[in-house]
């Protein structure tokens, strides 16, 4: 006797999630040890989501039929996953020993002031999250700061509004409240 | 594989012969050598997490954990020496300077197993000051989660997956910010958490403690608008005495009844009458459904934690499910409403306090199903067996020295068949005395049924009931119940009754009873077999062996209820259950 209720709750999770993941998934299910690949879906659902709602890792669970608290004890575990909504632009910002020599620090604070957020953080618009590298393995560039895939060398806290700029950062809205 | 190879190994210089896959921890433990141990267990897994249980093996550089060590032909163990001491004191006052060090105060203060080490290895002094893990206590279920108190031994986790099947706990996050919680760091009201109390029963600590009922059972004693009344589970006669040093499966029904008036409740009743009563409804749902070959197997809805992982792990066996309430919830209906028309009383001055075995039943008598038409749950207070012993205890009451008392009629009058509910199987053998002798209407020769008793994780029989071949199965501990209900699902075999009872054992080792005395253990089959036969014990010395017997139960039925499954007993009786969320991973 198939479980109506399971396939129903099975619909519903396949729903939440994108069909490549739910096609990733399943053949995931069809090797000896279905549940050895948790890490790499949970992979894919933040490769498409930017981060892991409680939704995702549900279906996830619900999908893989593994207990949703073994889900989160796996994610929990990883610096690598996220729990909240990323922005469209990832600034990453070198905390390296070279780069704090040489005024990371005075960096970053500049990019939270302008930005209203701290580290981890994400804008109310979405448009920009703040992370720290521990070493970037470009010291002679020192002090770096990454937006995206572009690499920025010898910044100063001054440049830093300018940079922003060039992915929509409108100083004028810094004064919206910020959350 | 198992093979018949034994390994001879020496324990400070004892000869030891063990099956070759034993661990050096039970080599020693069969010699009657005790390691020092907290994070190991012997009915789970073994994860080798606190290095308590340090031994030196001749050959090894270092010591080694005799909890996952195997043994070795010729090895040489010394589990006692100046390094090993110094190691192990070492390793508990590393966990203590992470822990509350409110141990005058705490829960488990008596009891507590990190207490107990602390002191054994000698911790006499803190030597580091430093920061200490902070979490906030979850309060939101009858089970109660104190992150603060947790040495992440895991036992809970372990329960709760291996036992349980209910994989609700886990460790979240990592380093300094490891907490055991459910899913997403969830309250446990919002996990899948089926209240059942294992966590709080294997946690070392107070980690996990039941929620308090005390004050406000003590708040009603001392109010005079109130009538007081309580009723007591069959296991607990079965295990107070525990509380009082009395040896595991000494049954002292009359000195219960003795200490719950000397604490001042007006009338002492018997859950076993409720017991009675959900027979005699059982047994005729069962029979109708038998007669008309629909909706089997019909599976029993006693245990609250079974009730609360059927709805969230298969609500698909809803429709199979007794829609009887529990003896707690059948008995707490009638006394606010037989009783209370009886005695002239008004119903919204009783105050129903009920003495269980189960850290569920707190959460069954706040369900909205279990409430009275003008909005109070008939049951107003659950008290576990170990608060009750605890009451007693604040009370000044010499358990021992009590004189033997009676319950107090109508609804103390049971049958043998109501004691022995509080042990797997029992519901079941109290069910086919009735069923047998309603069906056949021939008086049943032989009335225990030895092969539904026993501590076993699941029991099948075939009973023959004229000439009808019953198939009946018996779970206890819910991974055992999901081995049963698979075979169930998927076809595989066809069973006419079901009795499912999420405690390993039964309730005589529910997730409210004492914690075992020492040289046993939570989930020892041992401490499930004494006390259930201490249950087998009363039911055998009674002349009232089966519930239809119950000449009170007759009177209820005359007087107020009509027939069983009558319009009035499905109002006051019968439940209902639906699907719930969080889904559980079966």
């Amino acid at each position: 006797m198939k479980s109506e209720l399971m396939l129903q709750e099975k619909a519903k999770a396949k729903a939440v999630l994108p069909e490549a993941v739910v096609i990733f998934i399943e053949d995931c299910l069809a090797t000896p040890h279905p549940g050895s690949h948790l890490i790499p879906v949970l992979h894919k659902v933040q490769e498409h989501f930017g981060y892991l709602d409680t939704e995702h890792m549900n279906a996830v669970s619900t999908l893989m039929q593994i207990p949703s608290a073994k889900v989160t004890g796996v994610a929990s575990f990883y610096h690598f996953f996220k729990f909240t909504p990323r922005g469209k632009h990832r600034i990453s910002l070198c905390m390296g020993t070279a780069c704090f020599v040489k005024g990371a620090g005075n960096v970053l604070d500049k990019v939270k002031g302008l930005l209203g957020i701290d580290v981890g953080q994400t804008t109310p618009d979405r448009l920009f999250t703040i992370d720290v590298a521990r070493c970037v393995g470009a010291c002679a560039l020192a002090p770096v700061m990454i937006v995206d895939e572009k690499v920025y060398a010898g910044v100063k806290p001054d440049q830093v509004a300018k940079i922003l700029a060039e992915y929509g950062f409108d100083p004028k809205k810094k004064s919206s409240p910020v959350k | 594989m198992t093979t018949d190879k034994k390994v001879t190994l020496w324990v400070d210089g004892v000869q030891v012969t063990v099956p070759e896959k034993s661990t050096i921890l039970q080599a020693a433990d069969s010699v009657n050598i005790n390691v020092p141990r907290l994070c190991y267990h012997p009915d789970l897994s073994v994860i080798g997490a606190c290095r308590v249980c340090v031994v030196e093996v001749d050959g090894q550089r270092n010591p080694v954990a005799s909890c996952s060590f195997p043994v070795a032909e010729g090895m040489k163990v010394k589990t006692s020496s100046p390094l090993l001491r110094r190691l192990r004191r070492d390793v508990v006052e590393l966990i203590l300077d992470n822990h509350p060090m409110d141990c005058q105060t705490c829960d488990r203060n008596g009891t507590c197993e990190l207490q107990k080490l602390a002191h054994d290895l000698g911790v006499r002094e803190r030597l580091f000051e430093g920061e200490r893990k902070r979490f906030p206590q979850d309060e939101s279920s009858p089970v109660i989660r104190n992150p603060e108190k947790c040495i992440l031994c895991g036992r809970c986790v372990r329960v709760c997956d291996e036992v349980q099947g209910v994989h609700n706990l886990s460790v979240q996050n990592r380093g300094f910010h490891n907490v055991v919680a459910p899913a997403h760091g969830h309250k446990m009201i919002d996990s899948v958490c089926i209240h059942c109390g294992q966590c709080v029963n294997v946690c070392p600590t107070a980690a996990f403690t039941e929620q308090d009922a005390t004050e406000s059972v003590f708040a009603a004693l001392s109010n005079p608008d109130l009538h007081v009344v309580v009723h007591t589970a069959p296991a607990i006669r079965a295990t107070i005495g525990e509380g009082f040093e009395y040896r595991p499966g000494t049954p002292v029904t009359g000195k219960l009844v003795t200490a719950l008036r000397m604490a001042g409740f007006h009338k002492v009743f018997d859950t076993n009458f409720g017991a009675d009563l959900t027979i005699i409804e059982e047994a005729n749902e069962f029979i109708n459904r038998l007669q008309k070959n629909e909706r089997l197997p019909l599976i029993t809805s006693c245990s609250p934690g079974w009730v609360n992982f059927m709805e969230r792990f298969y609500p698909e066996l809803i429709p199979l499910t007794s829609t009887c309430k529990s003896p707690m919830s059948m008995l707490s209906a009638l006394l606010k409403t037989y009783y209370a028309d009886k005695m002239g009383i008004d119903p919204k001055k009783i105050f129903v306090v009920a003495i269980m075995p189960c850290t569920a039943k707190k959460f069954e008598m706040g369900r909205p199903e279990h409430r009275a038409p003008w909005g109070a749950p008939y049951t107003d207070a659950v008290l576990t067996t170990r608060e009750l012993i605890w009451m007693f205890k604040c009370l000044g009451i010499e358990f021992r020295d009590l004189a033997d008392g009676a319950f107090d009629s109508p609804l103390g009058v049971s049958s043998g068949a109501a004691d022995i509910f509080g042990a797997t199987g029992g519901v079941m053998e109290a069910a086919l005395r009735t069923a047998y002798e309603k069906v056949t209407n021939k008086e049943l020769g032989e009335v225990e049924f030895m092969q539904v008793r026993g501590v076993e994780g699941v029991k099948e029989a075939t009973i023959d009931i004229d000439g009808t071949p019953i198939n009946i199965g018996v779970a206890n501990g819910l991974q055992n119940a999901k081995n049963l209900l698979d075979r169930v699902l998927s076809g595989e075999k066809v069973y006419h009754l079901i009795e499912v009872m999420a405690c390993p054992g039964g309730c005589v080792a529910g997730g409210g009873q004492p914690y075992p005395p020492h040289g046993m253990h939570v989930l020892d089959p041992e401490l499930a077999r004494l006390r259930a036969r201490a249950l087998y014990a009363i039911d055998g010395a009674k002349t009232l062996r089966k519930s239809h017997e119950n000449p009170a139960i007759d009177a209820l039925y005359e007087n107020f209820l009509g027939a069983p499954n009558s319009h009035r007993s499905h109002e006051l009786l019968h439940t209902h259950y639906q699907p719930k969320y969080p889904r559980g991973v079966k």
